[in-house]
């Protein structure tokens, strides 16, 4: 049962996903700065209770053993407990992941109840101003609070969320004492330029210096701390961390959206990546298994130009997702490519070329609203004199 | 107890006939499910909530019949083992047993 020829069997893809993510809605209580899926407003397509029901009867047929489910923020939908309720009860158990905002003691103590039901609570700052500065105000307080609620109800190994940024790199060790704390696993997954975190990429995103250190953390204390497998990149660094080391699109990983749309994985929410509908009719099982995309992502991959490189049988290339919305050709080095191949490759990407996320949910900001101004002459009706005015 | 008998049969093979866990018993954990695939199956735990792998086919014939036989020998030698393969496969039912993927199941 070793794990190497596991790889090259996943190579090929399952007869169903192991590491499902479900975003049952893009309505969202925050606006976080790098939110994978852009989200914020509730899609009017949604997925009805019905619908999402059918589809957990689908996991259920598939033995899809567990969903991750997430947002946008799943709890703000009216009929989460319901839904979570009807999974648990037809052998398909549900992870969720919440900012924590329902998370009452009551709630609280009916999830502790269940063996089916796992939760993550997110955070991205060991304190209140690194994660309120990335999360927004008030967040901090509302995630401990979830957390206290939990410990308090005797949940024990909940996990607390934490996507790496250059200001809570420095924070991993008190991150683990927070989950010491309540009795809870750390979970530490990597930033992607997804979503609204292209926006964000290059203000968050860890410092090469930052990579190196979060290796060596997650290799001397990182025993007991989940990844998703998400730093299998670092593995040029040396030895591999735990894990498939694999980029698992379309292979082991997929998503689906609130409106039933099939992607290859959470962090690809892009028109390039979406293998379908569920509400197709083959449903879920006819993409993941006839999907075009997915037949593609499951061939061999080359490596391209990292085929060269002597890390490539570790890394594996990196990330497709921070590859792409970066700009940088799928088959080659990922933008944070330990061997520094990848600030080679930025450095010739056109930035107004790079992939833009196809979806938007954010919340709109109204613009302050100014007085319509009059023409400085009665004759002068053109505004761009003004604007050109005030340059 | 299993852990005070597999803890000894570690250290010699005074009980191993009498405690190979080929000539028990045993079923999938009540909390565990089994997934076939190509390559062989995938087994998850709920109350561990760990995930296993198993890279032979028969293994997962094994499994599925596990609670008709009154030893996993049996089950396994009906699915078609040969005896010099059977130690291979002692070695993956200890494994998927420490992860409580298998429990030991009362009565012969």
């Amino acid at each position: 049962m070793t794990v190497p020829s596991l790889v090259e069997r996943f190579q090929y893809g399952l007869e169903a996903p192991i590491c499902l993510t479900w975003e049952l809605t893009y309505a969202c209580n925050l606006a976080c700065r790098h939110c994978l899926s852009s989200s914020g407003r509730r899609d009017p397509d949604e997925m009805s209770t019905e619908e999402c029901k059918a589809l957990i009867d689908e996991f259920e047929r598939l033995q899809i053993f567990y969903v991750n489910i997430g947002g946008g923020e799943p709890t703000t939908r009216p009929d989460f407990w319901e839904l979570v309720d009807y999974a648990t009860a037809h052998h398909v158990g549900v992870k969720f992941s919440t900012n924590g905002v329902k998370i009452t003691p009551l709630v609280a103590a009916r999830l502790a109840k269940s063996d089916y039901i796992d939760v993550q609570i997110s955070l991205d700052g060991a304190s209140a101003e690194v994660n309120d500065a990335v999360r927004g105000p008030g967040s901090y307080d509302m995630a401990l609070r979830a957390m206290k609620n939990l410990a308090d109800a005797g949940f024990e190994g909940f996990k607390i969320s934490v996507v790496m940024t250059r200001h809570n790199v420095g924070q991993l060790d008190e991150f683990q004492q927070l989950a010491d704390r309540f009795r809870a696993q750390l979970r530490i997954t990597r930033l992607r330029p997804s979503g609204r975190g292209a926006d964000a990429w290059d203000d968050l995103h860890v410092t090469d210096a930052q990579q190196r250190e979060l290796y060596d953390w997650l290799v001397a204390k990182g025993e007991r701390v989940l990844t998703g497998d998400s730093f299998f990149h670092l593995a040029g660094y040396g030895e591999s961390l735990p894990g498939l080391n694999l980029c698992g699109a379309g292979r082991v990983v997929c998503l689906i959206d609130p409106v039933g749309d099939v992607y290859a994985c959470p962090f690809a929410i892009h028109d390039d990546f979406r293998a379908g509908n569920v509400r197709g009719p083959g449903g879920f099982a006819g993409v993941w298994r006839e999907s075009a995309l997915f037949a593609d992502l499951r061939r061999p991959q080359t490596g391209g130009t990292c085929s060269a490189c002597s890390a490539f049988d570790s890394c594996r290339g990196g990330c497709m997702a921070a590859k792409f919305f970066t700009g940088l050709p799928l088959d080659g080095p990922d933008p944070e490519c330990v061997k520094g191949h990848g600030a080679i490759a930025l450095a010739n990407v056109n930035r107004m070329q790079v992939p833009k996320p196809s979806l938007d949910h954010s919340h709109r900001e109204l613009l302050p609203l100014t007085p319509a101004r009059r023409p400085a002459r009665a004759c002068d009706e053109s505004p761009v004199a003004d604007i050109a005015g005030c340059r | 107890m299993w852990r005070k008998c597999w803890s000894k049969r570690s250290r010699s093979t005074v009980c191993a006939v009498s405690t190979d866990l080929l000539d028990q018993a045993w079923q999938v954990h009540p909390q565990a499910s089994v997934r076939a695939e190509q390559f062989g199956a995938l087994l998850y735990h709920f109350g561990t909530r760990r995930l296993s792998f198993v890279k032979d086919p028969r293994l997962l014939t094994v499994l599925r019949s596990l609670s008709d036989h009154h030893t996993a020998r049996a089950a396994c030698v009906a699915a078609g083992m040969q005896d010099d393969e059977l130690a291979s496969f002692r070695g993956a039912l200890a494994a998927l047993h420490k992860s409580q993927m298998i429990v030991e199941r009362a009565g012969l």
